[in-house]
């Protein structure tokens, strides 16, 4: 099967929709463990600055994303404070590399995540966790033992709509690190190429079904693991 | 095993200011809704840290504001039953049981496991969750994972409060069966009197955060100021004997008691609960009447309420007997203490004196 997909669509156009996979279950993965701190954070704690971290996270939703890009590229290029930062210590490059990519794609999809997992830790009874702190859990054991379980639903359904979020990213992604063809040049990006060129529209059509396909299973995958993780919860 | 409470608290206008000692046995924290049951339970629990205070069981202790010691929820070794269960809804009835084990020290040995399911009769539920349970299976359930949990004190907040009469009576008897093992100490919040009565070996009665007063519950409940003008008696009885007619013959120190058959034999010791709303006074010995339970006693105390009524105590041996009448009647009858007098009791309520099971039915043959 991946065989006839490859033939059918090309070279260039496969490498995109790999890397557009590989973007987004990178993005996904890593920012999720964030993501459950984060939205744990603004459920559950009171903090100096909580409101401040809340518009933090939601800002890529409101910014353009040019804008988002571009603060990107001025903090995370490699003439940028942090970029220069990570490139000395750790020897890493974010710029036009697709790890720039993650880093985007994340960013761009974290507040979806956030707030579809804070919907859910506050559907939690409060009441449950003290009950398993009576009975000599410690707060982490409490959080892996009732919390996260009861979560679950809402945490698959945040990650899935972060993964999706991430595999469509355009406009902070081109800007921060280009439409590089085999580095940075995601489906979204091909396809804004491809639509530049005369004669592109036939390999760009292909593109356009292929992400309308990744977005709709992304989408019934996330209710069904959803509805199945609630039906575990709910305890019936 | 002894937990010594004592705390101060302030909640927006409510102050809670209370001390007391509960001894080794089950000590019903008593109280209308609002009077600061939950709060105390709660701070013997870790829940609620209070503004000042000291609660220990004998020299372990949980919390000392003068000493800035303040342990965590997890570290109190508790078992506590709450309202309404709170059982975790995504772990079957034994992942629920076996919770608080997992967490409990290794040296501390539980009860065993086999003999609390039986004894809660929760066997066919080990593999259900939680909400396939109806009301009084979770109850058992709760009242299970509390005692898992190996604990040092148990703690329950009105656990029968959300069932009904028949699931309440079908509970109880594990609780009086928790009593009169003797482990450890329970701390049992309540405002209904008959669970009281039942269950109660010490009483603390709250009223707007304060003690009004501690003791054995057939002096607390009796007491107007500790309990309202709700007050009832314990009077204490051993059956006499089975009579042909379906009744079972008590023996009171204020005379004999006739209740509907109980399935006891002579000699059991039983408690008496008698709502002092439900008893007449009579100067003369009735004669006429259909009421069967008719006791002899003294006066010894005369408390006039704010309303139009009075209580009036009378003392059958060493028990006390609580008649709420109106103030009318007790100038008419031209009461006073030290008098004679009779009581004729309207409905009577038993429950076991020491241990062993019995339903609390009202027997109020006339």
């Amino acid at each position: 099967m991946i065989d006839a997909l490859t033939g059918w669509l090309g070279p260039a156009e496969w490498q995109a929709v790999r890397l557009s996979l590989r973007v987004g279950v990178v993005a996904t993965l890593a920012s999720l463990p964030l993501g459950i701190l984060v939205a744990y954070a603004l459920a559950r704690w009171t903090f100096p600055g909580k409101q401040l971290l809340n518009g933090l996270v939601h800002l890529p939703l409101i910014l353009p994303p040019v804008v988002t890009g571009y603060l990107l590229l001025i903090g995370f290029g490699r003439r940028g404070a942090v970029g220069q930062w990570l490139e000395a210590w750790f020897g890493i490059v974010l710029s036009f590399r697709w790890t720039g990519a993650v880093l985007a794609a994340a960013i761009m999809a974290f507040p979806l995540m956030v707030r579809a997992i804070r919907l859910a830790i506050e559907a939690v009874d409060p009441r449950l966790e003290q009950a398993a702190a009576t009975l000599g859990a410690r707060p982490p054991m409490v959080f892996l033992t009732v919390t996260l379980p009861l979560i679950l639903p809402g945490v698959i359904a945040g990650a899935i709509l972060a993964f999706a979020k991430a595999i469509g990213e355009f406009g902070a992604t081109i800007t921060f690190v280009s439409n590089i063809p085999g580095q940075t040049q995601t489906v979204p990006s091909a396809i804004y190429a491809l639509l530049q060129a005369p004669g592109g529209e036939a390999a760009a059509s292909r593109l356009v079904m292929i992400a309308i396909a990744i977005a709709m299973t992304a989408l019934l995958l996330s209710e069904h693991l959803a509805r199945r993780a609630a039906r575990r919860v709910a305890g019936a | 095993m002894t937990l010594r409470v004592r705390l101060s608290h302030r909640l927006g206008d409510f102050a809670l200011d209370a001390a007391f000692e509960a001894p080794p046995g089950l000590t019903v924290l008593y109280g209308p809704s609002g009077s600061g049951k939950t709060s105390v339970v709660n701070a013997v629990a870790g829940l609620l840290r209070p503004d000042s205070g000291r609660i220990a069981v004998d020299d372990w202790v949980l919390l000392d504001s003068a000493a800035r010691l303040c342990l965590p929820p997890h570290r109190r070794r508790l078992g506590y039953v709450f309202q309404e269960g709170r059982l975790f809804p995504h772990l079957s009835v034994r992942q629920n049981l076996r919770y608080g084990r997992w967490f409990a020290p290794r040296a501390a040995r539980g009860p065993d496991m086999a003999r609390v399911v039986e004894m809660l009769g929760i066997g066919p539920l080990l593999d259900r969750r939680p909400g396939a349970l109806s009301g009084g299976e979770k109850s058992r359930v709760a009242i299970g994972r509390a005692l898992l949990a190996a604990p040092r004190l148990i703690l329950a907040d009105e656990p029968l409060a959300a069932l009904d009469e028949a699931r309440k009576a079908e509970i109880l008897p594990y609780f009086e069966r928790l009593r009169d093992e003797g482990g450890v100490p329970i701390l049992y919040v309540s405002h209904a009197s008959a669970e009281v009565a039942r269950l109660a070996t010490t009483v603390v009665a709250l009223r707007a955060g304060r003690i009004a007063a501690v003791g054995p519950p057939s002096q607390v409940l009796g007491d107007p100021r500790a309990v309202g003008v709700e007050t009832a008696s314990i009077l204490s009885a051993r059956v006499a004997g089975q009579d042909a007619d379906g009744l079972t013959r008590l023996l009171t120190p204020g005379g004999p008691v006739f209740v509907a058959r109980l399935a006891a034999p002579p000699g059991t010791e039983l408690r008496l609960r008698i709502g002092s709303g439900n008893v007449i006074l009579s100067g003369a010995r009735p004669e006429g009447i259909s009421a069967l339970n008719i006791l002899t006693g003294r006066i010894t105390a005369i408390v006039p309420e704010d309303g139009p009524n009075a209580q009036v105590t009378l003392a059958l041996g060493p028990d006390r007997l609580t008649a709420r009448i109106t103030r009318r009647s007790l100038s008419q009858m031209g009461l006073a203490e030290g008098q004679g007098c009779h009581a004729i009791l309207k409905s009577v309520a038993v429950a076991p004196g020491d241990l062993g099971l019995a339903s609390d039915q009202p027997g109020h043959p006339r």
